[in-house]
């Protein structure tokens, strides 16, 4: 709901002087290299508005001056992403066109300017109740894509006993792919995911066979096995970035308007990404509960020494397990780069915390439990958002985990023998 | 061409930075966590973000002196082991794992959130709380040493204060663990329920050892900021990440692994990464810009984690049979 009114530009600081001591600065000394900008509305400067920098590794925030004008130094000539921080404007006023988050990259000169078009706005005019039902639909999406990629990491630490650290960097893979498959490729976008959750049922398939298969052979210990998928995912996570850079791209049909439905505003995309984990995990639990691999796949959960006595082949079903896990952390990954939005190379990473949370809520190594804790965690992250600021989010959902641990430390489906 | 001359003395200047003092002295608490008790403690970050905050914080907005901005810093910790501890020293391990990560994370976007901006400065940090620090520094003005080692009076006062605490924490290590509080803690390693048969109360003792590697922890982590800025985003989870290949490829449970360790990774990291860039800049690797060549070294300690942990999991100076992790 935009009423736009004064479209502004920034002025551009090419030629900045001996004024631009007057600007809020941080790091323009040290560095080279200057992203600035002057942020107005109505011809009148803005101050205090937060502005933050991200790329290639560095972070770095200021806060414009009276003369609504800031400059960050940065490190190196690459991508950054600027972020204009909406609640820190004043009311009435929001990003009217091209978003609070814009891409810099530097052209001839040492200085880029980034600019933001300023537009009157009416924000959050909404009762407490049509905003509770909207950010309970949106957890509820959140929880389910969590709970896809929470299912695989609980398939795989109830078979294998491994908590699995580079299940983030799994997640990230399938959106990756999707990104080069579509957008490098031009594959239709439908096409592009599916072939990305094969190449991540792959992927899942190629770690289980190249190190996770020979490390059990070897006999190494869980913890060793827990410390080198830590390796594994600081590497995964740096050769991701080497190849993708540090910036943030869009899926295809990530910009769709909302749609109404009462109070709940909701992108055909989510409705779709919604529709999508519901049948997947429909689908996951039919496989778990009524064939004979899924029998079998509980067995080993269970007891791998006894399962195998009684003629199942553990290695078999600790494969499909990591098929299926890459596979379901590849289709989480595209829809949590939908539901972000935006791909990026440690996007696995920041949900990991709450891959561990949904899974450990739920009772570490239970299927349906982590499905459980997911929708809990996913509800909690958005949900809290009603009386914590937004950048706090995570922070509740992991409290919340450290109270069940202390109330209840089996999870809540675990069951009291499984924390020895 | 390749300056050599400047990539190693850039690699030697490591040897004794602060930084690497930092690095080995919350290795050190991390040995005792991990190596000698065998808790797996993921949030050494935290507990470094705490030091650096805590003394930061308590100069900056109280105006305390050093010695009481270090019990401030080391308050905080002890109060946030126990927070840790209670809810999940009586678990199995990998659920101490979790929520040591967890709560590490908790405590860096408490700082990093805008919300409590005039206390933490959010994302862009705290600076200028050294004041009271160098008012402490006995050396006279001026510049002192020789070859790459040309630091002034300030510097060379914090590097003298830096190794002193590693050695005096590597004493103090050193004679606990060999007494009967520390055969008790390698018990616990080793077996606990044997150790709860014995009557010892297991619970406590890796409380203990908590709060210490802790302890340990915080001060490194107040060591870390003296030659910089307390910025939030240094303390992310690969922080505590790094520290545990240090603590890995020195030896877990040994006390000069991680100092070692923490020199041999920085020389060879700075080494590293000015050798890359400087190849980048003479055209040697054609298909990598300088971004990418700064990314490269950190695939390479997640390789080197992997590879340490799978073929010689003991360390540099690790004795085999006193691996935390043989179960």
């Amino acid at each position: 709901m935009l009423l736009f009114g004064l479209l502004l530009t920034a002025l551009t600081f090419s030629t900045f002087g001996a004024s631009a001591a007057h600007a809020d600065e941080i790091n323009t000394d040290q560095y080279e290299y200057v992203l600035s900008g002057n942020v107005q509305f109505g011809g009148e400067p803005i101050e205090d508005v937060l502005i933050s920098v991200e790329g290639s590794g560095y972070e770095a925030e200021v806060v414009t001056d009276a003369e609504g004008k800031w400059r960050i130094g940065v490190p190196e000539k690459a991508t950054y992403t600027v972020t204009l921080d909406e609640d820190t404007l004043p009311d009435g006023v929001v990003v009217a066109k091209g978003g609070a988050e814009i891409q810099a990259e530097f052209g001839l000169t040492k200085v880029k300017s980034v600019n933001y078009f300023l537009g009157e706005g009416e924000r959050t005019t909404v009762s407490f109740f049509d905003q509770f039902v909207n950010r309970f639909v949106n957890g509820l999406n959140f929880g389910l894509l969590l709970a896809l990629a929470a299912i695989g990491m609980s398939l795989i630490f109830g078979t294998t006993g491994l908590s699995n650290f580079a299940h983030a960097e799994m997640i990230t893979f399938g959106a990756l792919a999707t990104l080069t498959l579509s957008v490098t490729l031009g594959l239709p976008a439908w096409l592009a995911i599916l072939c990305a959750i094969a190449l991540s049922a792959l992927l899942g398939y190629g770690l289980d066979a190249t190190i996770w298969k020979p490390l059990r052979k070897k006999g190494v210990g869980l913890i060793p096995l827990m410390i080198v998928s830590i390796g594994l995912s600081l590497a995964l996570r740096y050769t991701f970035q080497l190849f993708y850079g540090g910036g943030t791209s869009q899926l295809p049909g990530s910009g769709m308007t909302d749609l109404k439905f009462g109070p709940i505003s909701l992108s055909p995309i989510d409705l779709a990404s919604m529709g999508i984990s519901i049948v997947v995990l429909l689908a996951v639990s039919f496989f778990l509960l009524r064939t004979r691999i899924g029998k079998a796949t509980r067995a080993v959960s269970d007891n791998p020494s006894l399962a195998s006595a009684s003629g199942i082949d553990v290695d078999g079903v600790i494969r499909i397990v990591w098929i299926v896990g890459g596979s379901l952390a590849g289709l989480s990954g595209v829809l949590w780069a939908y539901f972000r939005p935006g791909v990026s190379w440690d996007m696995g990473f920041q949900i990991l915390l709450l891959v561990f949370a949904a899974t450990t809520l739920g009772g570490l190594g239970t299927a349906f439990g982590a499905l459980v804790g997911s929708i809990i965690v996913g509800l909690f992250v958005e949900l809290s958002t009603l009386w914590i600021p937004s950048d706090l989010k995570y922070v509740g959902a992991l409290v919340v985990l450290i109270l069940v641990l202390l109330l209840r430390p089996q999870g809540i489906l675990g069951r009291k023998e499984r924390i020895g | 061409m390749i300056d050599w001359g400047a990539i190693f003395s850039n690699a030697a200047v490591e040897l004794i930075s602060p930084t690497t003092a930092a690095y080995a002295l919350a290795a050190l608490g991390l040995a005792i966590h991990f190596g000698y008790t065998g808790l797996l403690n993921f949030g050494q970050a935290g507990f470094m973000a705490l030091g650096a905050y805590g003394y930061a914080i308590s100069t900056l907005s109280f105006g305390f002196p050093v010695w009481a901005a270090v019990l401030v810093g080391i308050g905080a910790s002890v109060i946030f082991a126990l927070i840790l501890g209670i809810p999940t020293l009586r678990l199995r391990a990998d659920y101490l794992a979790i929520v040591t990560i967890a709560a590490a994370e908790i405590v860096r976007l408490l700082f990093t959130t805008n919300s409590f901006e005039p206390i933490t400065g959010s994302a862009n940090g705290l600076s200028g709380y050294k004041g009271g620090f160098a008012d402490l520094n006995p050396i006279p003005d001026g510049t002192y040493g020789f070859g790459p080692f040309e630091y002034n009076a300030y510097d060379w006062w914090l590097r003298i204060v830096a190794w002193t605490i590693v050695i005096l924490a590597c004493l103090f290590t050193w004679q606990i663990m060999r007494s009967p509080w520390g055969r008790v803690i390698k018990g616990i390693r080793e077996d606990e329920d044997a150790v709860r048969a014995l009557g010892k109360n297991v619970y406590f003792y890796k409380m203990q050892s908590l709060i210490l590697g802790g302890v340990f922890g915080t001060v490194a982590g107040m060591i870390f900021v003296l030659p910089r800025a307390v910025v939030p985003s240094n303390y992310q989870t690969s922080l505590t990440f790094f520290i545990y290949a240090i603590l890995l490829l020195g030896g877990a449970a040994t006390i000069l692994g991680p100092v070692i360790g923490s020199m041999i990774f920085w020389v060879l990291l700075s080494f590293f990464s000015g050798f890359i860039a400087r190849a980048v800049e003479a055209g040697w690797i054609p298909f990598m810009t300088s971004i990418q060549a700064g990314q490269l070294r950190f695939i390479l300690v997640g390789v080197a984690i992997m590879l340490i942990v799978i073929f010689r999991p003991q360390g540099i100076f690790g004795n085999k049979k006193e691996l935390a992790f043989v179960k």
